[in-house]
């Protein structure tokens, strides 16, 4: 049907695809011209989609072909009560202003059948009292705390982490929702609802109206346990399995200051800190996950740090190795950390439990109210008295290294529980002396905590205006200084936990590197920096979107990999290897490939000319898998593990039209069939009595009709 | 609900061409050959028009507006007088036909005359145009929107339907005189059809002022059909007769 979608229907219809407003032929291919006359697509946006855990679903879902409804814009409460009670043409569709995104509208909306979706604006500006998806107690019950741990901490008893929580991600709504990122495509449905279904001096909106079609059909239903049972059932018998969820899961990255066999095991004796920081985030939507406060400036800070141990002079003859950890998954409910603490169990990392020295975790740490930066412990594990001298240790090198520096640590003593954090995965298993870093003592001082507003602007990230993509790079903003000075206090801590007795002034962090890191992993990946430390072959994940950290089921992301080669590049060194031999480390001798890593990256460009001078970087960080051990073990009703999975779908989609009346519908139908029975008789009378009608003058060839 | 403007607008535009089909073609399988293959032409001589065009659209600017529609002029024309081209040669076929099929018959006459042929060829181009003009929007009328948001005539599909009706009945009666033209020599029913068949094919691009395009086309197809219909032997009384005959319900006498 290509000729006729063109415009070019010979015989009549030309003059009827070629209207004035029309866009000529050379983009008639994508979409025939028809349907390009009704509907108008809406191509920047991000749904809401289905995640299930071990006992239930949250997330939004819509019926298979779509739910479309009249559309309706709602930007104060006063407008819901036409779409709840009193407009004549339900189901509606809602453009909800950002700023009425909220709790009390969503149940409301939640429990009416008049409503059959939701396309939510982006605020702006930013909502100031904050706005929060999350729960008020981020992952509880896969904490330490719990009835038989602790019980007066469990369940945020003493200290609501999150108050601005509302708790809407973990809702479950059976229509769809979709953010509108993009302002001018909010505009156009304005003008159409302004131009079809606005209620004039409280007459009823005539039609055609204006309308909204969302397509986010779900697959899977109920919990983890019904959609990994159907589709192991699928995977198991059928030709063509139909998979209807699957498990979130990425890697996690670690790297040693002293390389370690990575496939073989470290001795008991010797004894490694580990610090950690999550790397992702999540919000309502998916795959909208900016992360800044909640993930980005805690990893940028500790890459920072990892650096800056590597200046250190003697880091080979340290008493004790440090681990530098990057755990993904963190936001639900602890996959990575929980699934290095089982492969330490069952001896298939090469560090046990029993190495563990202690433990530093970074938190938040970029919105510091006074410079303070408040260390957390566990209240419950410090009562035993060998635990808590090596807390009190712990601490006091901490403060120690504070000294001279634009950062006051302060502790926040036995009252409190420890926040949120990886570290209570471990404690889970071993009391090991930690202490959690944050930039708040009681409540978060993030109020967007895992929202699409967690943006540059809540950790106070400002570029002067006029700059270029490059310039900005290379620009130190105020934030960027400030990490660097948390950063330099970590590692100064660290190299004293380890044994270090040397002067630490040499053990700097550099603001230089910490800004281009929050650069390419909160504004823009696509950098040149970024682009000469990847490999060749996968420099097209560098895209130019805002970078969004979500753990998603395909793997690994982008920021996975992104940390991996930054950590690889900060705590390695090039190496003299030509690209066989460095891709190809095996057939040198002296490559000690199990303790080292060995990437071949791009390389910058030279300033005049558009290739790259390659080279090789020889590093000790490694990726190991981030998947829950409740998927290993096939427990997915399991309470101890993370059971989160991902549903899958096979469109998403939205697009906006008119509706015409039932009434114009009805009258064409009624028309049609009166046309096909009126031309039937005829038909048949002309035919029967054709003898009469057509009486032709006798002809030998002549037949009768 | 667009189930009811799908079924509406096939049952106008198909409806009537479903009748002639059901009742005087559908029993006899070498009229649906004759269906078929006149159907086929039709569609090579829209292969090759829309070449023309395509080539000619792709050679040349696609920004320049008043050029494009230039184009899809000459197009439209190019395409006419193409299609009334493939008929001609379509009447050949058949007329060479006819001799195949008397030296088959047993007692020397052709089981079908040259006017039967000249109908169904007429029904087999017009559902062949038809099916080109509508299907992809009835497709698309299934969707739960309807024309109009970037501000065209609400009433797209209920028009194209009556025109796609219209045309199949100009293809037929067109077909009958276009024959008829060629069977006795005469050149000016020929010239008619074409002059016709241009004057439907350019009333189109009044569109969206329908009645531009629509109230022209079936008056001339009320034209077309009187001339086809005299020209198949009828005649005002022979139609005053059949209508008495209907209104006293007789039985139908046998030809005279």
């Amino acid at each position: 049907m290509a000729f006729s979608n063109c415009g070019f229907e010979v015989g009549f219809d030309a003059g009827h695809l070629l209207h004035p407003g029309c866009v000529f032929p050379s983009d008639c291919c994508q979409g025939n011209s028809v349907e390009r006359k009704i509907y108008i697509p809406l191509n920047k946006t991000a749904p809401c989609v289905r995640l299930l855990n071990a006992t239930h679903q949250i997330g939004c879902q819509s019926s298979i072909s779509g739910d479309t409804g009249v559309i309706h814009v709602v930007e104060k409460e006063e407008d819901l009560n036409w779409v709840l009670t009193d407009g004549p043409h339900p189901p509606y569709m809602i453009l909800l202003d950002g700023s009425l995104f909220n709790r009390k509208v969503m149940l409301q909306l939640k429990g009416t059948s008049r409503v059959s979706g939701l396309a939510v604006a982006v605020a702006k500006p930013i909502p100031p009292q904050g706005f929060s998806p999350g729960l008020k107690c981020p992952n509880d019950g896969f904490g330490v705390y719990s009835k038989d741990y602790g019980p007066q901490f469990a369940h945020c008893n003493k200290t609501v982490w999150n108050p601005v929580g509302s708790g809407l991600s973990y809702e479950d709504f059976d229509f769809p929702i979709f953010l509108l990122e993009d302002a001018n495509e909010t505009q156009v449905i304005k003008q159409c609802y302004q131009d079809h279904n606005v209620p004039r001096e409280g007459s009823v909106p005539e039609y055609p109206l204006c309308a909204m079609q969302l397509f986010s059909h779900m697959h899977a239903v109920t919990s983890t346990v019904t959609c990994m049972r159907r589709s192991s059932l699928q995977s198991t018998f059928s030709i063509n399995p139909e998979v209807v969820c699957d498990p979130l899961l990425d890697y996690n990255v670690w790297s040693t200051l002293q390389p370690i066999n990575s496939s073989g095991k470290v001795d008991p004796e010797k004894e490694v800190i580990i610090v950690a920081t999550r790397i992702d985030s999540h919000s309502f939507f998916w795959n909208i996950a900016p992360g800044a406060e909640s993930a980005v400036t805690s990893f940028v800070t500790h890459l920072a740090a990892a650096e800056a141990l590597h200046k250190a002079s003697d880091v080979h003859l340290l008493q004790r190795n440090i681990m530098f950890t990057f755990f993904q998954g963190e936001t639900f409910d602890y996959i990575g950390s929980s699934r290095m603490v089982y492969d330490m169990e069952k001896d298939k990392f090469p560090l046990r439990l029993d190495n563990i020295h202690s433990f530093v975790e970074l938190n938040q740490v970029a919105l510091r109210n006074d410079s303070v930066l408040w260390m957390h412990t566990d209240p419950v594990s410090r009562m035993n008295k060998s635990v808590e001298a090596r807390v009190r240790n712990l601490l006091d090198i901490l403060s120690n290294s504070s000294v001279g520096a634009n950062v006051t640590l302060q502790e926040v003593g036995y009252s409190q529980p420890l926040p949120p954090s990886s570290f209570q995965r471990f404690l889970r298993a071993r009391h090991i002396p930690g202490v959690v870093l944050t930039d708040h003592r009681t409540a978060f001082q993030n109020r967007y905590y895992q929202s699409m507003y967690d943006t540059p602007e809540n950790v106070q990230m400002q570029y002067p205006e006029g700059l270029s993509p490059e310039e900005m790079l290379e620009y130190v903003t105020d934030t960027a200084k400030s990490l660097a000075e948390v950063a330099t206090v970590v590692a100064r801590a660290l190299y004293r936990l380890a044994g270090g007795a040397n002067d630490t002034s040499a053990i700097q962090a550099d603001p230089k590197t910490v800004s281009r890191m929050l650069y390419g992993f909160l504004i823009k990946m696509n950098n040149s920096w970024f682009q000469s430390i990847v490999k060749p072959d996968i420099k097209g994940i560098l895209g130019d979107d805002v970078p969004q950290h979500y753990v998603a089921v395909s793997n690994p992301v982008n920021t996975t990999y992104l940390v991996q080669y930054v950590l690889a590049n900060l705590t390695g060194t090039v190496v003299n290897l030509t690209k066989e031999e460095c891709l190809n480390p095996e057939k040198t001798p002296s490559s000690e490939r199990e303790m080292y890593d060995y990437a071949w990256v791009q390389g910058s460009l030279d300033p005049n000319s558009t290739s790259r001078v390659p080279y090789c970087v020889r590093s000790t960080v490694h990726l190991t898998k981030a998947l829950s051990p409740a998927f290993e073990l096939r427990q997915w009703g399991s309470t101890e593990y993370s059971t989160w999975t991902e549903s899958r779908w096979k469109e998403i989609r939205a697009r906006i039209f008119l509706v015409a009346s039932k009434e114009l519908e009805i009258i064409t139908l009624v028309v049609g069939i009166v046309i096909l029975v009126v031309s039937l008789l005829a038909t048949y009378f002309i035919n029967a009595k054709a003898d009469i009608l057509f009486s032709l003058p006798r002809d030998p060839g002549a037949v009768a009709y | 609900m667009t189930l009811a403007v799908f079924f509406g607008c096939t049952f106008i535009a198909f409806g009537p061409a479903l009748g002639l089909f059901l009742f005087t073609i559908a029993r006899d399988p070498l009229r649906i050959i004759i269906l078929i293959a006149g159907a086929f032409f039709w569609l090579v001589s829209l292969l090759l028009s829309s070449l023309i065009w395509f080539i000619a659209v792709k050679a040349s600017d696609p920004r320049d507006e008043a050029l494009q529609k230039g184009l899809l002029i000459f197009g439209v024309m190019f395409s006419v007088l193409l299609q009334e081209a493939f008929r001609f040669l379509y009447y050949k076929l058949l007329r060479k036909a006819i001799e195949g099929l008397v030296a088959l018959s047993e007692d020397g006459c052709s089981p079908i005359s040259i006017q039967q042929m000249a109908y169904v060829a007429g029904v087999g181009f017009g559902l062949m145009s038809g099916a080109f003009s509508m299907i992809n929007l009835l497709a698309d009328s299934l969707g739960p929107g309807t024309v109009g948001i970037h501000g065209d005539s609400q009433l797209y599909f209920l028009t194209s339907a009556f025109m796609t009706m219209v045309l199949i009945f100009l293809h037929t009666f067109w077909g009958i005189l276009f024959f008829h033209g060629c069977e006795h020599r005469r050149w000016w029913e020929i010239a008619a059809v074409v002059v016709m068949h241009l004057a439907v094919s350019g009333s189109t691009f009044w569109n969206p002022l329908y009645v531009g395009s629509l109230v022209p086309s079936y008056l001339l197809m009320a034209a077309a059909a009187t001339w086809a219909y005299l020209l198949s032997g009828g005649s005002a009384q022979n139609l005053r007769r059949f209508l008495l005959c209907l209104r006293s319900g007789a039985s139908p006498q046998p030809g005279s």
